[in-house]
């Protein structure tokens, strides 16, 4: 590694930030993905790697991923739900392609604002508009 | 691409005993099987101190818990979990008394009262990559000191912080710091005590095995403090794991130019020799530990000019214990304040005034959690037993808490609310020592508690003085008596008197406390004492030579239809019956194991 200065501790720091934030369960945004054997059928595993392929391109350092069991809704699958700190409740995202994960990243992570399209369940949300 | 997934397991001693390192490998392999290999890593960690549970793991970010793991469950574990999403209940942590598991690991009692402030990289990092411990904020502390304190910054956040000599004498560090920094000459030393010797203590090897960088670091701001380019950690030889770790960590530092010339281009030389013990308890005494790396034989000498004054080679020593150091990178991360908010009393006037920060306890004995722990101190024993360790096990009556290792003291049921104090365990006769705490129960003969820890004191007492070596001699010989039944009176009147005399003048702290546990006990527990010598009986049913093993002839025949199982038990044919006819126990070759008590599963068998 060589001799560091004091720059390459804060670097090293900010470069680790993201393995930091899994290994504490710290992120802004947490996305679950639902797997089973339903959910994997469905192609769930894609998914959650086009999730992870999301964050990479992006250099997120605050968005953590796992998996869950079926939840329930087989016929949607792949599902995935999210939770934002600030936001209430939470989203579910159904009938997930690599590409709407593309869209939700661009629109819900990065903006803020749900895809409504892709809802399922929006658990939180204000009845009316 | 970073992992999704971290599965974290622990590789202290412990649990690399009960092979969590196979554990670790056949995660890797089915982890490939099942094609996850980019999504989930394994890393092995330091203890995470739920020692009774181990060999376990912690699986971030979802912070599960398992424990207990078997090689033969991973590929069930992997599928089901890390596959399919599905967390395996039968492999989470369930209290005594409960069929409902807790999955998440914040909300296990054992942790959940928990504040690790020494122990804050357990089970987060791999403490053998200088990275990782980078990663979380290593040698930021470091960074601050060089490039915007002056060493009497240092000492003074030090001194205001409040810290206090973790390996039991309590001493203000900071007020160490600046004596030593004050003496004359340009020589100076630094030395880190890892030599741990008090049985059932292992808060230290915990420490350096779990992060070993932060008492490095703990040791170089010291050492830019107090004025010193060379340091020693004296870490005991019994301590493979942890010699380990503390080797790698140390070449890391090196060959990061964060020990040895110029550190971090702020112009401060350090670097760190490490020292191994032999073997002896008595060399865990600063004094005695100087001489020893000196290569002198490990012999304490009289404390009437201090260690900061003349240590090692005669020079100006700040030798201070494992957590101590490890201590000192948070208190310059947060800040004085910060440490003085946890904890008991006020050091703003007196430096002993208050318990400040938090300690590492490993607790052991009759406890259901046995393991170690790092609470806020103040907090109470009460606590600590029942909360964090889960109770006493199997439902048995608790008796008496030593704290403070072998020298410390036996604290019974009724000061279970003392808050965890210097001052106060000191007050009723016991210590906090370097943080053993071994819980003792129903089942536990008092007497035959304080001749293990005498018997321990005296094997390692250096001889070199007539009260320890001849006095704790003649205190063991006196007990031995008492446990097989052959005490008198008298013999109770002089084990007290000699336990005055030891204390008052013996050269170092191991003679001077080594009668602590006697003391304590005679104190608490009198009316054990005077049931070995009146009666020649032994309250704890623990004394071989006094208690008698009975078998109930009507529960023999009419619950156990003469079973034979004792029989079938015993190592020493003690026991004659037949089948469906009560059984008896000859006690002319009976050895008092207690196996057929055990085993009797009808309560058939009493012991007096």
């Amino acid at each position: 590694m060589g001799t560091i200065t004091i720059s390459d501790l804060t670097r090293i720091r900010e470069e680790a930030r993201y393995k930091t934030a899994v290994r504490m369960g710290a992120g802004r945004v947490k996305m679950t993905v639902h797997m089973g054997t339903c959910g994997i059928a469905a192609g769930a595993r894609e998914i959650i790697k086009a999730v992870m392929r999301e964050i990479e391109v992006r250099h997120l350092s605050d968005v953590i991923v796992t998996n869950a069991g079926c939840a329930g809704e087989c016929s949607q699958e792949p599902v995935m739900t999210m939770e934002v700190e600030g936001e209430p409740g939470s989203v579910r995202y159904a009938a997930l392609t690599p590409e709407k994960v593309k869209k939700i990243f661009d629109s819900h992570v990065v903006k803020g604002e749900v895809v409504k399209e892709f809802v399922l369940i929006h658990r939180g949300a204000k009845t009316h508009s | 691409m970073a992992y999704r997934t971290y599965l974290m397991v622990c590789a202290g001693t412990g649990c690399v005993a009960n092979q969590s390192l196979a554990i670790k490998d056949k995660l890797i392999e089915e982890i490939r099987k099942q094609g996850l290999e980019d999504e989930v890593g394994v890393v092995t960690t330091g203890c995470n101190g739920f020692c009774a549970v181990g060999p376990l793991m912690v699986v971030q970010p979802d912070g599960i818990f398992y424990q207990l793991l078997k090689e033969a469950d991973i590929p069930r574990l992997v599928q089901e979990h890390f596959l399919k999403g599905r967390p395996v209940k039968q492999l989470m942590y369930t209290p005594t008394n409960s069929k409902i598991p807790i999955p998440r690991m914040a909300q296990i009692p054992f942790f959940a009262d928990q504040v690790p402030v020494v122990l804050r990289n357990r089970g987060i990092i791999n403490p053998e990559n200088i990275e990782e411990y980078i990663a979380r904020g290593g040698y930021e502390a470091l960074a601050k000191v060089l490039t915007s304190m002056t060493p009497e910054d240092v000492i003074q956040e030090i001194k205001s912080s409040g810290l206090r000599g973790r390996g039991g004498g309590g001493f203000p560090t900071g007020i160490k710091w600046e004596a030593c920094r004050k003496m004359p000459g340009d020589v100076r030393y630094v030395v880190c005590n890892a030599d741990e010797g008090d049985p059932g203590a292992f808060m230290d090897r915990s420490t350096i095995e779990s992060d070993p960088h932060a008492v490095l670091e703990g040791m170089l701001i010291g050492a830019y403090a107090v004025g010193s380019s060379h340091g020693y950690v004296y870490i005991r030889n019994e301590y493979p794991i942890a010699l380990e770790r503390l080797k790698i960590a140390l070449k890391a530092a090196q060959d990061a130019g964060l020990l040895g010339k110029n550190i971090l281009g702020k112009g401060l030389d350090f670097d760190i020799t490490i020292a191994r013990g032999a073997g002896a308890f008595v060399c865990g005494e600063s004094t005695a530990l100087m001489a020893s790396i000196e290569g002198r034989p490990g012999e304490p000498r009289a404390k009437y000019v201090h260690a900061v004054e003349k240590g090692l080679w005669d020079k100006p020593t700040c030798l201070n214990n494992v957590e101590t150091w490890a201590n000192v990178p948070q208190i310059i991360v947060h800040g004085a304040q910060w440490f003085n908010g946890i904890g008991t009393g006020d050091v703003s006037g007196d430096p002993w005034g208050g318990s400040k920060g938090t300690k590492v306890f490993s607790l052991s004995g009759k406890v259901n959690n046995t393991g170690l722990i790092e609470v806020p101190m103040g907090i109470s024993l009460r606590k600590i037993i029942y909360d964090i360790g889960g109770g006493i096990k199997d439902g048995k009556k608790f008796k008496a808490v030593q704290t403070g290792g072998p020298s410390g003291g036996f604290i019974p049921e009724s000061l279970l609310d003392l808050p965890v104090d210097y001052e106060e365990l000191t007050k009723v006769g016991s210590m906090m020592g370097s943080g053993g705490m071994v819980v003792a129960d129903e089942n536990n003969c008092m007497v035959d508690m304080a001749k293990y820890f005498l018997a321990f004191t005296q094997t390692e007492s250096c001889g070199k003085c007539v009260p320890c070596r001849e006095g704790t001699k003649r205190m063991l010989d006196i007990l031995e008596k008492i446990t097989v039944g052959e005490g008198t009176e008298e013999d109770l009147v002089l084990l007290e008197e000699l336990s005055s005399m030891v204390v008052e003048s013996s050269l170092c702290a191991l003679g001077g406390s080594a009668p602590n546990p006697v003391l304590t006990t005679l104190k608490y527990f009198r009316e054990e004492y005077e049931a070995h010598v009146k009666d020649k009986k032994c309250p704890g049913h623990s004394c071989r030579k006094l208690i008698e093993y009975k078998i109930d002839p009507v529960a023999c025949v009419e619950k156990g239809h003469g079973c034979h199982v004792c029989a079938k038990n015993c190592p020493d044919g003690a026991i004659v019956g037949e089948t469906k006819q009560a059984h008896t126990i000859d006690l002319t070759k009976c050895g008092k194991c207690g196996i057929c008590y055990d085993v009797c599963k009808f309560d058939a068998i009493s012991v007096e």
